[in-house]
């Protein structure tokens, strides 16, 4: 799989994403700088964590008008598979790729914490290999992480499985405790209707090797793979 | 030039000082040059007061790849890669606006880091603040925390570790303390130097303005005392996205070669970076001041010269690497502007519309005069040591209800509301996390090795006798990453001292550098890098004198790394470092157990060296051949704390087979040194009794990992739930619950 990740100035997921799809499961894949246009090469665009140019304003709202984003909406509209993780699930909101908003978490506050993720869907391209039916367990690293969106949005997206990870106990209940920003049902990751478009808070990354506490975050990559290697 | 008192105490220099700069230049300087050696010569920049101690500490070792001192961190060469580590304080700045002085602090050890062509890739802390139930120090604790997060997270760099502490002392003086790890590649490594006359001065990243003028000087170093709040102007401001495109851009530089010298700009701003790089190259610097790109148009040489704005650098380039340098910096969005050049004059001249404003020689203003701080024990020190506690009686309640005391203790208990605002996983090198042993473990990446670090200092202890206080802390960091299994390679200390002018304050610094210096010849552990802070007191109380060392050791096979938490059902636990309950009322001297439950901070503090180095090298042992499951040393709270925490973090009970007979309370919660629980299987009790015994280190067998609850004897017992609830959530203290004073 050809995988690009993109690099905005403040992005900070960009090495991890790349030492996992590299390093971790040997795949082809390159930086592409938010000033670069052309994105024909790729099966797959990665769009990582960070403080995109600092998200002093609201995260996502300046990396929305850079170049590349002009191109990603296009390869998304050409049905590429685009995964945005935390920042990058943030800029898929505010660049209308996926639908409502992230907030500034209920508390307030910054969180860095493991969370347990119900997999709500196995029929997406980034989901389809996950043979587990235990939570994924995979950390947090946000100020901003509590997905809204208008109530009858909601009912679409719950109605049409666009709901792909939820907060959860480590046993699978969906609880307002394990909820850690106070997303609208528990919501940690949606996919846009075409089912090519992912956007989670959570960061899968972060969680590929053992040694780093857990390696559940694999799956979700190896799902990627196996969708492009058709 | 008619110099006024006001004017020196503004520059934190002395008469005298100012006679011996007019008399070594020959002449009067100007307001600008009299500037730029009230920075230099400040205590933060010159060390004035803490040189000659300082050059008392050890600082030799076969993995140093630069002096200590003559750069700006310590490195130390791991085989291929090398690690690079300091400390630093920012404490006026946060005891003044703490979201800003702490957010500055982190940005300006990372910086410092990054003059090593070093990626930063871990932050720790080390705080102290007054108690939370202050309104003013819940308020500056909040502001620390929120700062250090902002700009942590920010620029991608996890905050792995650290440590908190809250007493009265620091009630009007908090300690912000901030520690970063880099690693480099040694071909990699950059230096602060200039280079050969003709080289380019290259200032990058942010514009210059107004703030943090005096920083070094004024608020650095001199005590504060009433109007504090006038003092904000002289905090900087810090923007983490400029520090994350400058690391990036800077790191991309070097990677390129195309450059001859790196320096960060932090106390003192433009002036001491440049003029310590000419200093170290032996060469003289032009500097044309109108050149400096500024925020507003304002500023004047003087200003200039000295703002503390944040995120700038300096690189020195040759004339045919200036355009390179430019593209690398314009990419990440930066300007890199040619503000002067290197000289052979030995002097650093600065002009403003051609006309000089400056011209002083280089090793004037890198040689401040040196004062000896030495004091003799004062009296009232004696009368705290001689406090004879074994006259204390032992608590009517139950061990269990102390316990649950000393746990709710905000200085023993979890600081998870305050690192999980920081993230810990960034850079995907994190083994232990905080909160889950007495170090934080990075793995790194490509090889079967890691790093463990810890940051540690225990004021009470140094107060209650300086020079064993410093040693403990040296001891206290060494033993902390040893229960992870790793080797202790090296040191950075930060001294967090009072007055150094007053006899008590120079007492205390003269004899905790002894003892950290005594402490680390003895572990064979060179101190490669630090920052000295001193004038910590306000309204007229000194500080505990609060040396902080931070450690750095090498785990040679990240596989086998131990974290503090029990792990499974009948194992054995082992306390090692005694062979029975102690029963010495001197470990109680310094103690949480004897501040919280008797109100008093007393007593003698010791600790024996040769038993220490000893415990740790066997933990080490035992740890690298697999045999144990956890191991934590006991410390603040004493060995049924320790206990607790480690029940807490496994989610599993413990029962003691054996109590102590009388005095329980010097048993469980005396802090005697060189004590670590470690937890194992049975079937390796043999093999590990027979090591510890040909080791010669004295331990005893106290209980077994299982069930639910903590059982101590036959009559206490309590579930790992309720040590759990009284250990977490109480910082910060809820509002409508506790007392919050003014």
């Amino acid at each position: 799989m050809r995988t690009g990740i993109v690099v905005f100035p403040g992005t900070w997921s960009d090495k991890d994403c790349m030492h996992v799809l590299r390093d971790v499961l040997n795949q082809s894949t390159e930086y592409i700088w938010h000033q670069e246009t052309d994105l024909s090469k790729y099966e797959c665009i990665v769009i990582p964590g960070g403080f995109s140019y600092g998200d002093y304003l609201r995260a996502g709202a300046i990396a929305r008008f850079a170049p590349v984003m002009k191109s990603i909406t296009d390869f998304a509209n050409n049905g590429g598979l685009v995964i945005g993780i935390c920042n990058g699930f943030q800029v898929l909101c505010e660049a209308g790729l996926l639908p409502g908003v992230l907030m500034r978490n209920d508390h307030l506050k910054f969180r860095c914490e493991w969370v347990n993720l119900k997999i709500e869907t196995a029929s997406t391209p980034f989901t389809k290999s996950i043979t587990t039916l235990n939570p994924l367990r995979v950390p947090i690293s946000h100020g901003e992480g509590q997905y809204y969106v208008s109530e009858d949005t909601l009912k679409e997206l719950e109605r049409d499985d666009q709901i792909v990870f939820r907060y959860c106990e480590p046993n699978g209940d969906v609880t307002k405790e394990s909820n850690p920003n106070g997303s609208v049902n528990n919501i940690a990751g949606i996919i846009n209707s075409n089912r090519n478009v992912l956007g989670m808070m959570p960061h899968p990354e972060k969680a590929c090797e053992d040694i780093l506490g857990s390696s559940d975050g694999l799956s979700i990559f190896q799902s990627i793979i196996n969708s492009t290697d058709k | 030039m008619n110099i006024t008192d006001k004017q020196l105490n503004e520059l934190a220099l002395s008469k005298s000082e100012y006679q011996l700069i007019v008399k070594q230049l020959g002449r009067e300087p100007n307001n600008l040059e009299l500037g730029l050696f009230g920075s230099l010569w400040s205590e933060h920049c010159g060390y004035k007061h803490s040189k000659l101690l300082i050059k008392t500490l050890p600082s030799e070792s076969d993995r140093l790849l630069v002096e200590p001192g003559v750069e700006n961190a310590g490195v130390i060469d791991l085989g291929g890669i090398a690690v690079v580590m300091k400390v630093e304080s920012h404490n006026h700045p946060s005891a003044i606006e703490p979201y800003e002085g702490a957010a500055t602090g982190v940005g300006g050890i990372v910086r410092d880091i990054l003059a090593m062509g070093a990626r930063p890739i871990a932050l720790l802390n080390s705080l102290r603040f007054g108690p939370l139930t202050e309104q003013y120090s819940n308020r500056i604790f909040k502001g620390v925390v929120s700062g250090i997060s902002a700009y942590g997270n920010c620029i991608g760099v996890p905050d792995v570790g650290g440590e908190i502490g809250f007493s009265k002392t620091y009630s009007g003086n908090p300690l912000v303390n901030a520690m970063c790890i880099g690693l480099v590649d040694p071909k990699y490594m950059a230096r602060a130097i200039t280079g050969d006359p003709g080289n380019v001065l290259l200032l990058v990243g942010a514009d210059t303005g107004k703030d943090g003028i005096h920083g070094a000087s004024g608020l650095a170093s001199q005590t504060f005392e009433e109007g504090r709040e006038e003092l904000r102007p002289t905090v900087q401001v810090g923007n983490p996205f400029l520090e994350k495109v400058l690391i990036e851009a800077c790191l991309e530089l070097v990677q390129t070669g195309a450059y001859v010298g790196l320096q960060d700009l932090g106390a003192a701003g433009l002036t001491s970076a440049s003029v310590e790089c000419a200093s170290k190259s032996k060469t003289g610097l032009e500097i044309d001041i109108d050149s400096v790109p500024l925020r507003e148009k304002t500023l004047s040489p003087y200003e200039i010269m000295l703002s503390e704005s944040q995120e700038r650098m300096l690189v020195i380039a040759t004339p045919n690497q200036v355009a390179q340098v430019k593209d690398i910096f314009l990419k990440w969005g930066l300007d890199a502007t040619k503000i002067g050049i290197v000289t052979d004059t030995r002097n650093v001249i600065i002009k403003s519309a051609g006309e000089i404003q400056a011209d002083i020689p280089v090793e004037l203003l890198t040689n401040p005069p040196l004062y000896t701080v030495d004091g003799t024990k004062p009296d009232w020190l004696s009368s705290l040591q001689s406090s004879d506690l074994s006259k204390l009686s032992v608590p009517k309640s139950r061990a269990v209800d102390t316990l649950l005391k000393l746990l709710s203790s905000h200085n023993v208990s979890s600081k998870k509301w305050v690192y999980e605002q920081y993230d810990h996983h960034v850079q995907t090198n994190t083994v232990i996390e905080p909160g889950q042993g007495d170090a934080a473990v990075l793995r790194l990446k490509n090889s079967t090795r890691g790093i463990a670090t810890s940051i540690d200092g225990n004021g009470r202890l140094c107060f209650l006798d300086p020079e064993i206080g410093g040693a403990i802390a040296v001891a206290e960091a060494c033993r902390n990453i040893s229960c992870t299994g790793a080797i202790p390679l090296a040191l950075t200390d930060c001294l967090n001292f009072g007055n150094p002018e007053t006899n008590d304050v120079a007492f205390q610094l003269n004899r905790s550098v002894k003892g950290i210096g005594r402490a680390a010849r003895k572990f064979n552990v060179p101190i490669v890098s630090g920052n000295v802070s001193l004038y910590n007191e306000s309204y007229g109380q000194s500080i505990y004198p609060t040396p902080v060392i931070g450690a750095l050791g090498l785990i040679k096979d990240i596989d086998k790394v131990t974290g503090s938490a029990f792990a499974t059902e009948n194992d054995l636990v082992f306390l090692l470092g005694s062979d029975k309950f102690d029963n010495d009322s001197n470990s109680l001297a310094g103690s949480e157990f004897l501040e919280i439950i008797h109100g008093l901070v007393e007593g003698q503090p010791s600790i024996d060296l040769d038993l220490e180095y000893d415990l740790q090298a066997l933990c080490r042992k035992l740890i690298s051949k697999g045999l144990i499951k956890s191991a934590h040393d006991i410390s603040e709270g004493g060995l049924l704390s320790a206990i607790a925490e480690s029940c807490i973090l496994g989610h599993i009970g413990f029962k003691m087979i054996e109590c102590p007979h009388n005095r329980w309370d010097i048993a469980y919660f005396g802090e005697r040194q060189s004590q670590i629980i470690v937890s194992l299987s049975p079937i390796n009790k043999t093999n590990i009794m027979s090591i510890v015994k040909s080791d010669g280190i004295p331990f005893m067998e106290i209980g077994v990992v299982g069930g639910k609850t903590l059982d101590i004897g036959a009559s206490e017992s309590i579930t790992v739930q309720t040590l759990t609830d009284y250990w977490h959530d109480n910082i910060p203290p809820n509002q409508n619950n506790d007392n919050i004073t003014n």
